[in-house]
C-alpha cells in the first residue's frame, strides 16, 4: 500500500468519514468535521502507522489532507 | 437509580488497602471487573481479589508503580490481556511524607508529587485513548479535604491533592465530547492505615470538628466512587464530592 493510501485510510477510520470525502484539499476541520481532540487522535495514529514522531508545531501546520500525505512522504520518502 | 456496572472493567490503583481497598470491593460489588493494583502490599492485593471472586466477581492484582510510566503500561496492558479495557479508573494511589515546610526535604516533596499528582497524570494517560476510541470512560481522583482547607505538616500532600482538582476539571473539559466523565472525591478523616499515623491527641482534636463528630470508614466513601462511576451520574463532570462528615463545607 503506498504512503497516500495508507494516510487516507487512516483519516477515513480516524474521522469516520466516507472516502470520497477525503480529497488533497479537504480540510481537516472545515471540511471532514474533526475537532481538537480528533486531530490530536489522527497526529498519534500517523504516528504509530509510519514510526515517527511529530512534534506538535509539525503537527499544527497539518491543516488538509495533502498537508499530511506530503508530510508523511517527506520522512518517510517514497 | 442505576447503579450496576456490569460488563464494565475498572482500575483502582492502591487498592490493596484502607480507601482504595473499599472501592475495589464496592465496584466489584455493583458488578464491574477489577484491576486491584498495589505497590508493595502483594498479599493485600491478594486477599481483596480473592473477596472479590469469593463473592463471585472477577478481579485480577497487578502490581506496578504509579509514578513508573513504563510500569503503568505494562500493568494496564496486563489488565486489557485479562479483562479487557478499562472504562473506569479511579486514581487513588496516594503517600504522605509529613513535616513542616522548613523541615521538608527535596525528596518528601518530590516523592508525593510522584506517587499522588504524576501518578494520576500516568495511569489517565495509559487508559484514556482506548476510552476515547469506545465513547465512554470514567475517571475518578481520589482527593483530600487537606486540598481545600489546607493542614500543618501537608504542605506536599495539600499541594498534590489541590493539584488534582485542577487536573479533574481541565481533563473533564478535555474529553467531555467522548463521553468520559471526569470528577474528584475529597474524603475527610477516614479510618486507615494513612491516618493511623496520626497521634492520639491530634486525633481528638480532630474529630471534635466534625459535625457528625467521628471519623468516617472507608465504606462510607466507595459509595461516591460507585454512583460516579455508574449511569446515573452520566450528566455530572468536574466536580468534586466531599465524603468528610461535615468537618468542610
Amino acid at each position: 500500500m503506498s504512503v497516500e493510501e495508507k494516510v487516507i485510510e487512516i483519516i477515513v477510520e480516524k474521522l469516520n468519514v466516507s472516502r470520497d470525502q477525503v480529497k488533497p484539499e479537504a480540510s481537516f476541520i472545515d471540511d471532514l468535521g474533526a475537532d481538537s481532540l480528533d486531530l490530536v487522535e489522527l497526529v498519534m495514529a500517523m504516528e504509530e502507522a509510519f514510526g515517527m514522531e511529530i512534534s506538535d508545531e509539525e503537527a499544527e501546520k497539518l491543516r488538509t489532507v495533502k498537508d499530511v500525505i506530503d508530510y508523511v512522504k517527506s520522512k518517510v520518502g517514497e | 437509580m442505576k447503579l450496576d456496572l456490569a460488563g464494565k472493567v475498572a482500575l483502582v490503583t492502591g487498592a490493596s488497602r484502607g480507601i482504595g481497598r473499599a472501592i475495589a470491593l464496592a465496584l466489584a460489588e455493583a458488578g464491574a471487573k477489577v484491576g486491584v493494583n498495589y505497590a508493595a502490599s502483594s498479599e493485600a492485593a491478594e486477599e481483596v481479589v480473592s473477596r472479590i471472586k469469593k463473592a463471585g466477581g472477577e478481579a485480577l492484582a497487578v502490581r506496578f508503580d504509579v509514578s513508573q510510566a513504563g510500569e503503568v503500561l505494562e500493568g494496564v496492558q496486563k489488565l486489557k490481556e485479562t479483562l479487557g479495557p478499562v472504562d473506569i479508573l479511579v486514581n487513588n494511589a496516594g503517600i504522605t511524607k509529613d513535616t513542616l515546610l522548613l523541615r521538608m526535604k527535596e525528596e518528601d516533596w518530590e516523592a508525593v508529587l510522584a506517587v499522588n499528582l504524576k501518578g494520576a497524570f500516568l495511569c489517565t494517560k495509559a487508559v484514556l485513548q482506548g476510552m476515547m476510541k469506545r465513547r465512554f470512560g470514567r475517571i475518578i481522583n481520589i482527593s483530600s479535604v487537606i486540598a481545600f482547607s489546607g493542614n500543618v505538616g501537608q504542605t506536599n500532600y495539600a499541594a498534590s491533592k489541590a493539584a488534582l482538582i485542577g487536573f479533574t476539571k481541565s481533563l473533564a473539559r478535555e474529553v467531555a465530547s467522548r463521553g468520559i466523565t471526569v470528577n474528584a472525591v475529597a474524603p475527610g478523616f477516614i479510618e486507615t492505615d494513612m491516618t493511623a499515623k496520626i497521634p492520639e491527641k491530634i486525633k481528638e482534636t480532630l474529630v471534635s470538628q466534625i459535625p457528625l463528630g467521628r471519623v468516617g470508614k472507608p465504606e462510607e466513601v466507595s459509595p461516591a466512587v460507585v454512583f460516579l462511576a455508574s449511569e446515573a451520574a452520566s450528566y455530572i463532570t468536574g466536580q468534586v464530592i466531599h465524603v468528610n462528615g461535615g468537618i468542610y463545607m
